[in-house]
């Protein structure tokens, strides 16, 4: 397989979860902004530092209201990580290697696309935007699960699992880090509306019904970043995304470098306590592992990507 | 799009009604490659008419929107630049086919043939020892001001002396019936793709057609080419690895460059998948590393190939893929440089070259030139530009031509003053009166111009397409059948009239 197209499938994949992701974020603070007493909402400020385009944002808009930043997350053309970009984008990566997949997957993306530009065109109210966010959820989920079931589970596929569990981890630890960053300040964790913010960055990752199956016990904050970055079972816990990647790396050629960084970071997830970590030094290590995914990114990108001849 | 077949087919009450049936006088005016002059089906279209006028409107209409349905559905597109932000658009494509009887055809493939023969003979000398100037049959200076020279390619030897291995010819018929070459292709000709994937349209929606009449069959281009390709590989021995170059999805052939590979089974490469290191090979970037490459089936242009020789700031080409073509490190089709025999002024000189090097007249008459270059044949130009058309020598696809018939006086004084300004670069033919095909306008069938596009492949030995991209102007009216210009297509078959008990 061709360089540019193992990176176009890659990419695919990460543009595909990342606009799915940025959905959930948005619908999820929607709703905690209707639960919590206006004084004590968080706003939409912080949704812009997890996507990290605050100087952009800046420069394109005024005021960090809801409706300017669900525009800039949503369907700002000129922001590359705004939904509608990811969608295009993805798109745009797949045209390059659409003969390697099912060609209902090609058209169901372009058609995702069309959708999400007509749709995004106008002004939306709340009630659209969610029905939209819901709709491009199960749209992005419907065609994972083409893949899952009609591609033959060859290199081209393991490229587009590696993006989208790579693209995964690294939107839960953003995630984690934004959302969990005011509420470490303070130590009560039973405050009331505490609970309801740990419930909140849980839903952002559709946690929080399998965290009350597998962890029982009321919502505390180093419970839920132990689910959420090392539960083994659950799909987008880090670990659980670390593992999907390893097992796509097995089998792909020339995968040592790769899989030796993937442990690396599996083994500072193993040793994290949570108790601990909610004492404040929960930030300088989600910035760790952000810069150990950097550099997993960048070892993909070496070793498959950009093959340059021996000196 | 229709998506309404079944409804339409439903109005079975309504058929067979005077509303219902078509109206199959036709009248072409030109010579028409299916009605003969007395308005009767000529031999070898006499089963496809008797069976097309049994149809009635619905059942027609059915059929037309069932191929449109089939070209969506492979995704039979080209990409046109010049509109707004430039799209995908699905190629016209009409029913009623093109045919040409087989007795007929095999004159013209073996027209074609020779011609191709003489051309590579000829760009192989003027890359050489430049025979033909010394013994004063082609002007040094026509070849001094041709555009598509390439000074870099001297002395270069590819393998069996051929340069253009994959030419396209454009064919038309005069009104007394003749097939004229109006036009080589060999830098990259394009199109053989749609008439491939017409063909397939055709056998979905008129089985009983293929099984009634002995149509011959296309299918085996993409094999002929791959084995073509692979005879120039450098390492024979092995297995060759054969790619497909493209300038990319943004390309208006992008559609054909894909189809191409996929249906030879090797890759589609842009040029920043190839890299060419100090030694001089051809390397593709893969995910198991880089991949030497034997067979390069270019569709860029010369000019953008190697930024290390040709226009630095090409970032669709390869640096160094000059250099491993010169080693003798990489097969290379066409060879760069090819181009130099189909600027127009070339053209002219064809009857001339076939003569020179094959001994031979030419089977397939050149339409008439007159070369601007000559002092004579400019000022008869110039006199009588309403009548002519005029082209410039490196233009393809159309381009920067004027139809004098149908252009207005401010248009010709514009041209006037073109051609005095580079005489060397503009030839001037009659207007021809191009024949007809019937074709589906609406709900009518009506005489529309076509031309012929075969396609040739050369290396040790030759290959000729059955048949051709037969191309159609689809206004009334226009000759311009390009598809860069609103034109459409057709199948085209060789029909053996011999073979049937009826003809």
């Amino acid at each position: 397989m061709l360089s540019r197209v193992a990176e176009n499938l890659y990419w695919y994949g990460r543009y595909l979860e990342r606009a799915e992701d940025l959905g959930r974020l948005i619908n999820v603070n929607g709703h905690l902004m209707l639960d919590l007493p206006r004084k004590m909402a968080p706003g939409w400020a912080p949704l812009i530092r997890i996507t990290g385009s605050q100087s952009l944002f800046d420069e394109l808009f005024d005021d960090n209201g809801e409706r300017q930043v669900v525009r800039f997350l949503l369907a700002e053309p000129r922001h590359s990580g705004s939904v509608l970009s990811c969608l295009n984008l993805a798109r745009e990566n797949l045209r390059a290697a659409r003969d390697l997949l099912p060609r209902e997957v090609w058209e169901q993306t372009n058609d995702l696309c069309l959708t999400a530009q007509a749709q995004l065109a106008g002004n939306l109210s709340k009630r659209r935007r969610q029905e939209f966010i819901d709709l491009m959820i199960r749209r992005c989920q419907q065609l994972i699960g083409m893949l899952s079931d009609i591609m033959s589970h060859d290199y081209a596929w393991d490229f587009i699992l590696l993006g989208r569990y790579h693209e995964r981890a690294d939107m839960t630890t953003r995630i984690l880090d934004v959302r969990s960053a005011h509420l470490l300040r303070g130590v009560d964790d039973i405050k009331p509306f505490d609970q309801l913010q740990w419930m909140s960055v849980l839903k952002s990752l559709t946690a929080y019904q399998m965290y009350r199956r597998h962890v029982r016990l009321r919502v505390r904050g180093p419970d839920v970043l132990r689910f959420l970055l090392g539960n083994p079972l659950f799909p987008r816990s880090v670990v659980f995304c670390l593992e999907a990647m390893a097992e796509r790396l097995e089998g792909l050629p020339e995968h040592e470098d790769t899989l030796v960084a993937v442990g690396r970071l599996k083994r500072l997830m193993d040793q994290a306590d949570p108790e601990v970590l909610v004492q404040g030094q929960l930030s300088e290590f989600l910035d760790r592992i952000q810069l150990e995914l950097i550099g997993i990114g960048e070892s993909i990108t070496q070793t498959w990507f950009r093959v340059q001849p021996s000196e | 799009m229709r998506y309404d077949l079944v409804t339409s087919a439903g109005g079975k009450a309504l058929s067979k009604t005077p509303l219902n049936r078509l109206d199959w006088t036709y009248q072409s005016g030109f010579c028409d490659e299916l009605i003969g002059p007395r308005g009767r089906p000529r031999p070898a279209s006499r089963r496809l008419w008797k069976y097309l006028k049994k149809l009635d409107r619905d059942e027609l209409l059915e059929r037309r929107d069932a191929c449109e349905v089939a070209a969506l559905v492979a995704g039979i597109t080209f990409r046109v630049y010049h509109d707004a932000g430039s799209a995908d658009r699905a190629m016209p494509f009409d029913l009623i086919p093109r045919i040409i009887p087989l007795n007929e055809w095999q004159r013209i493939s073996a027209g074609l043939e020779q011609r191709v023969t003489a051309l590579n003979l000829f760009i192989n000398d003027l890359y050489g020892e430049q025979r033909i100037i010394q013994d004063g049959i082609f002007p040094a200076d026509i070849l001094a001001g041709s555009a598509n020279f390439r000074e870099q390619c001297r002395g270069i030897r590819p393998r069996y002396g051929v340069w253009a291995h994959i030419c396209g010819s454009d064919l038309v018929r005069d009104a007394d019936g003749t097939m004229y070459v109006l036009e080589d292709n060999l830098r990259v000709p394009s199109g053989v793709s749609y008439m491939l994937e017409n063909r397939q349209v055709m056998k979905r929606v008129f089985p009983e057609l293929f099984e009634d009449i002995d149509i011959q069959p296309v299918d085996d281009y993409p094999a002929r080419l791959f084995d073509m390709l692979a005879s120039l590989s450098p390492r024979p021995a092995d297995y060759p690895v054969v790619a497909v170059l493209t300038p990319g999805q943004y390309n208006s052939a992008y559609f054909e460059h894909a189809w191409l590979a996929q249906q030879m089974g090797v890759e589609l490469v842009e040029g920043r998948d190839l890299v060419v290191p100090d030694d001089d090979c051809v390397y593709m970037r893969t995910i198991h590393g880089l991949r030497q490459v034997d067979v390069i089936y270019r569709r860029i242009d010369d000019a953008f190939l190697d930024p290390e020789v040709f226009r630095k700031d090409s970032l669709l080409g390869v640096p160094g893929l000059m250099r491993a073509w010169r080693a003798g490190h990489v097969g290379l089709a066409n060879a760069p440089g090819a181009g130099v025999a189909d600027d127009k002024v070339v053209y002219s000189y064809v009857p001339e070259i076939i003569r020179y090097y094959l001994d031979q007249d030419a089977l397939i008459p050149n339409v008439p030139t007159w070369r601007c270059s000559i002092q004579a044949e400019l000022d008869h130009v110039l006199a009588n530009i309403d009548q002519l058309v005029v082209k410039p020598a490196n233009e393809s696809g159309g381009y920067g031509m004027l139809i004098g018939p149908h252009a207005s006086r401010t248009e010709h004084a514009q041209f006037k003053r073109l051609i005095k300004a580079d005489p060397r670069n503009y030839i001037a033919q009659p207007t021809l009166a191009i024949s007809t095909c019937p074709t589906l306008y609406g709900t009518q069938i009506a005489p529309r111009h076509v031309d012929l596009r075969p396609f040739i492949l050369s290396s040790d030995q030759h290959y000729v397409t059955t048949g051709g991209l037969t191309r159609v102007a689809m206004r009334a009216g226009s000759l311009v059948v390009n598809s860069s210009q609103g034109g459409g297509s057709k199948d085209t078959w060789i029909v053996d009239t011999d073979s049937g008990s009826e003809n």
